[in-house]
């Protein structure tokens, strides 16, 4: 019995000496120079603003960043680690999370599980957090950076007043393809109702872009209120989940690199990452017209007050444009930053499907805007149950006869048994 | 049993249970990213993983949490044993009741539930998701496993244990401590190996209970099945499974060592027995 | 001399705030909305996942008979065998449980894809590919391959109680195989398949994750649409916990229908 008390305490002993392992060595040595943080990092010190980076040095701090999956240049050796850099600039540690959708982060924001310092929502969810509450004033004096940003990005709808976002990256909704499997160019919508690759097409796991991509292939607006419109998307979007292989956000890299499926809807920017690694894929901006979206850096309000300095620091470090290159390189996005943007390689900034022109944009997109409650509501349980509906009539019927067999089943044993305990 | 439909049965059934592993493991050598191509031998994803902070620091967590709820939920859980064990038929009868409901409650629910109670402590009190939550959520489903372990143990001791070392000198305290804690031990021991098991393996209230700072492995495992996968997974997979396979293969040898040991005895008695 | 009863009140004290408590919240969310008032919108709301809930039953119920049809020979089989085989023979059944469930599953994902190694090792011979993953046979096989010990497990420990004698003289009075099965080994077995049928029922139809990974989103379970409610796509606590008591109630029912819980000694493994 000893012995056992002993691996016990062994085993406690071993757990607590690991915690202490863990805890962070306290970093007495002084911060070192910008200049040689930045040149190790592989960033031209040239290209840096003189922001003040060091100035919450030794602090202790610790910045819970909540993004997209795949959305920052991080875990690549070939490319720098945004937040590592930062880390080693700043002496912030950076808690690094991600989520796969807009719904998601909402959801995590109200549930109280998530205290996030920074988030990057799109812009129907950032004008609906605004109005709910949920997003903090940004310090402006603490982000200089947003000079940098290009005027057009500036003041926009989900923002009037830019007072509570920071533009990141931005980019429109495609069509992907593998063309060893697709004959034609999907140029039209219409190819992600083609019952010829049924079974092969994934799509949207959120209900405003699934919802967005039949709004633009019906030619409704991708912000109506309207009911009847919205059942009509419903039942479209019904009458496609008999031919889809799966509901996917972040699975979609996988799926589509891998070809374990043809033709999807995504985000440009994804695309380009996925055509980089899969030579097979190619994407195109169907003609019907699509959404333009924009996600932006903010603070919720459930942030730590006393992390407001740093999350600020981190927003205006995200706008430096050799950082920002760094992200729209790794993560194929189009990046709202003028000097980034000029250091793109000449393909990248011609290619009009990541840099559209003002008048493609005008004339063929749509921003999503923040619908009214009562919309959003209904979308919802549109989208809730096109998820459960299922056309097998069946199961009702079968699930009640196996109902009833189970509940004949164990009367007719107890019945037995129990003869048989009276005898 | 010894038919030969019944040993391509076993065989069958066994391949089902470990093709999958097997195959999961195979790929962690593997050197494309790819989950179907055999492209060459690498040891690059166990490199990859060992350097990986996110996965160690969860795993730490993992080992943190699990061990931290283990052993409270066995001080409690023995606590409430004895307690339980000496009380009258309705009070006995309401506490054990309460006891199933962390046992066949759905996991989700069990999750869910100490969602909003702990959102409710967030907006209330001084208090966040993270470690404590965990630790908590966790204390709550391991105790029933110790009290189950306990209680048989409690019930199977004699009786008058306690008195036999009474007389012999002990003052109650050391009555309990000296005869009644040895005795329940090999329970309290089960309880609290089987509660370790389960804090380890725990997803789905950890899912829930988690917040941002304070990530358990499972919940790290979860994530990256959902983004870009990487062969990192298998190269954990494998680690995770070696580990388990020998910790299991050495027990069982240990024990049908004992067993063997067991049966001569038997048998040299039985033997003995039928000389004379 | 007993111990003082006293020594269970801190756990008296832990079940109230941690699981009553808890589960009382649940019930109060079903029973009202966003403002608090109380309402029974939310159980009348139920209504329109009835598909999904019937689904997820239907699933659990379909992988509850396989795992048992599986379960009732293998667990026979290693009751029967020598006392050293029977050890080696749980011990292999247990490690594959340990490793936790997530990575299991993962790992059959990686076989049903599309171009995965089944499909690979089909093309080689001609065939397929076949659509082997997204569909509510791949979220059924996940359910059978995680649970399928609990099943086997509490059959063998009943099984192996029963002694080899009772059989032989079935045998000697002229059972066949069947009538022996039937007449001998199933009314003996029931108490283990009753704690199995529970063990592999409730975590099945309650599953989110097996559904997610192995269903591709197109083959939600209740348990998906729950987690929607609170970390999901829909945020609605209230109709989270409206369909969280729903599925309470169906394992109560369960429950009843297998009343084999309320003798203490059934610890599931």
């Amino acid at each position: 019995m000893k012995r056992r008390f002993l691996i016990i305490l062994t085993v406690l002993a071993l757990a607590l000496s690991l915690s202490g392992c863990a805890s962070p060595a306290s970093d007495s040595d002084q911060r070192r120079p910008t200049e040689e943080i930045l040149e190790e990092m592989g960033l031209d010190p040239e290209l840096f603003s003189d922001y003040d980076y060091g100035r919450l040095y030794g602090q202790e701090i610790t910045l819970n960043v909540a993004n997209w999956g795949e959305y920052m240049s991080i875990n690549d050796d070939e490319i720098i680690d945004v937040n590592e850099a930062f880390e080693a600039l700043t002496g912030i540690t950076v808690n690094y999370k991600t989520y796969a959708s807009n719904e998601t982060l909402y959801s995590k924001l109200l549930s109280g599980g998530a205290t996030y310092d920074i988030v990057i929502p799109s812009d129907y969810m950032i004008s609906k957090m605004i109005n709910e509450g949920m997003l903090e004033k940004l310090d402006f004096d603490n982000i200089p950076n947003l000079a940098n940003i290009m005027p057009s990005f500036l003041n926009p709808q989900y923002d009037p007043e830019n007072e509570y976002s920071v533009p990141y990256l931005w980019g429109m909704v495609c069509i992907i393809y593998n063309t060893t499997m697709v004959d034609y160019v999907p140029e039209s919508w219409s190819a992600l109702w083609d019952e010829n690759y049924a079974g092969n097409i994934l799509m949207f796991n959120n209900p405003r872009d699934a919802f967005g991509i039949a709004q633009a292939y019906l030619g409704y607006s991708l912000n109506t209120e309207s009911h009847t419109e919205l059942d009509v998307c419903a039942s479209l979007l019904r009458e496609q989940k008999e031919i889809v292989q799966g509901y996917v956000m972040d699975e979609i890299f996988d799926k589509m690199e891998g070809g374990s499926a043809a033709i999807a809807p995504y985000y440009v920017g994804d695309a380009v990452t996925m055509c980089d690694d899969n030579p097979d894929l190619d994407f195109v901006i169907p003609k019907e017209g699509t959404n333009w979206f924009v996600d932006a850096i903010c603070i919720p309000t459930t942030a730590d007050p006393d992390n407001k300095e740093a999350a600020e620091m981190y927003i205006n470090f995200l706008c430096e444009p050799e950082i920002a290159l760094a992200n729209c390189d790794y993560v194929g996005y189009s990046t709202p930053v003028q000097q980034a943007f000029e250091l793109l390689d000449d393909d990248a900034k011609s290619d009009f499907r990541r840099y559209p022109d003002d008048e493609f944009l005008r004339e063929n997109t749509e921003v999503f805007v923040n619908i009214s409650d009562d919309a959003n509501a209904y979308m919802q349980t549109l989208w809730t149950q096109l998820k459960v509906d299922n056309s097998n009539v069946w199961f009702v019927p079968i699930f009640l006869v196996c109902l009833i067999a189970a509940t004949v089943f164990v009367n007719v044993w107890r019945a037995r048994k129990k003869r048989r305990d009276d005898f | 049993m010894k038919s030969i439909s019944s040993k391509i049965y076993m065989y069958i059934l066994y391949t089902f249970l470990y093709l999958p592993i097997l195959v999961l493991i195979v790929f962690s050598f593997n050197q494309s990213k790819s989950r179907a191509n055999w492209t060459g031998f690498t040891l690059d994803w166990y490199a990859a993983l060992f350097r990986d902070e996110r996965i160690l620091t969860s795993l730490l967590n993992t080992v943190i949490i699990a061990v931290c709820a283990s052993v409270l939920a066995t001080v409690l859980g023995t606590m409430a044993a004895l307690g339980i064990n000496s009380m009258k038929k309705t009070g006995k009868a309401i506490l054990m009741g309460v006891t199933y409901i962390p046992v066949i409650n759905p996991e989700i629910i069990m999750g869910i539930s100490l969602m909003i109670l702990f959102k409710f402590f967030v907006t209330h009190f001084h208090f966040q998701f993270g470690f404590a939550t965990l630790i908590l959520a966790h204390i709550s489903f391991d105790v029933p496993y110790v009290i189950y372990n306990v209680l048989p143990k409690l019930r199977a001791m004699n009786p008058n244990l306690v008195e036999a070392a009474q007389d012999l000198g002990c003052n109650p305290r050391q009555a309990f401590f000296k005869a009644v804690i040895p005795e329940i031990m090999p329970g309290i021991f089960s309880g609290f190996l089987m509660a370790l098991t389960y804090s380890i393996d725990d997803f789905v209230v950890s899912y829930f209970t988690s917040g941002t700072n304070v990530e358990p492995l499972s919940v790290t495992i979860e994530s990256m099945t959902r983004v870009k996968v990487s062969p990192k997974i298998n190269a954990l997979s494998a680690i995770i499974f070696v580990v388990i396979a020998a910790i299991m293969i050495i027990r069982n040898i240990i024990e049908n060592k004992k067993l063997r040991h067991d049966l001569a005895l038997s048998r040299a008695a039985r033997n003995e027995g039928v000389r004379r | 001399m007993k111990a003082p009863k006293s020594l269970a009140i801190p756990y008296a004290v832990w079940v109230l705030i941690f699981t009553v408590v808890p589960l009382g919240l649940v019930v109060g969310f079903a029973m009202t909305d966003q403002d608090g008032s109380l309402t029974l919108e939310n159980i009348f709301a139920m209504s329109e996942y009835m598909s999904v809930l019937f689904r997820s039953i239907l699933f659990a119920i379909i992988a509850t008979v396989i795992c048992l049809l599986i379960a009732f020979p293998a667990s026979y089989i290693i009751s029967r065998a020598s006392a050293i085989n029977q050890s080696t023979l749980v011990v292999l059944l247990m490690v594959p449980m340990w490793i936790n469930f997530l990575l299991r599953t993962y790992a059959w994902m990686t076989l049903l894809e599309q171009n995965g190694l089944i499909n690979r090792l089909l093309g080689l011979i001609g065939l397929g590919p076949y659509n082997l993953i997204n569909n509510s046979g791949a979220v059924i096989l996940g359910m059978v391959y995680n649970y399928l010990p609990f099943m086997i497990l509490p059959l063998y420990s009943v099984m192996v109680k029963i002694d080899q004698s009772i059989i032989e003289a079935a045998q000697d009075l002229g059972s066949n195989k069947l009538r022996l099965v039937r007449k001998v080994i199933l009314p003996l077995s029931m108490p283990g398949i009753s704690t199995g049928v529970i063990a592999v029922f409730v975590p099945s139809v309650s599953t989110f994750i097996i559904s997610r990974m192995l269903g591709g989103g197109t083959n939600d379970l209740i348990g998906d649409i729950i987690e929607m409610q609170f970390s999901g796509n829909s945020y609605n606590p209230h109709l989270g916990s409206a369909m969280a008591l729903v599925l309470m109630i169906i394992v109560l029912f369960m429950m009843s229908l297998f009343n084999q819980f309320g003798s203490e000694e059934d610890v599931i493994l």
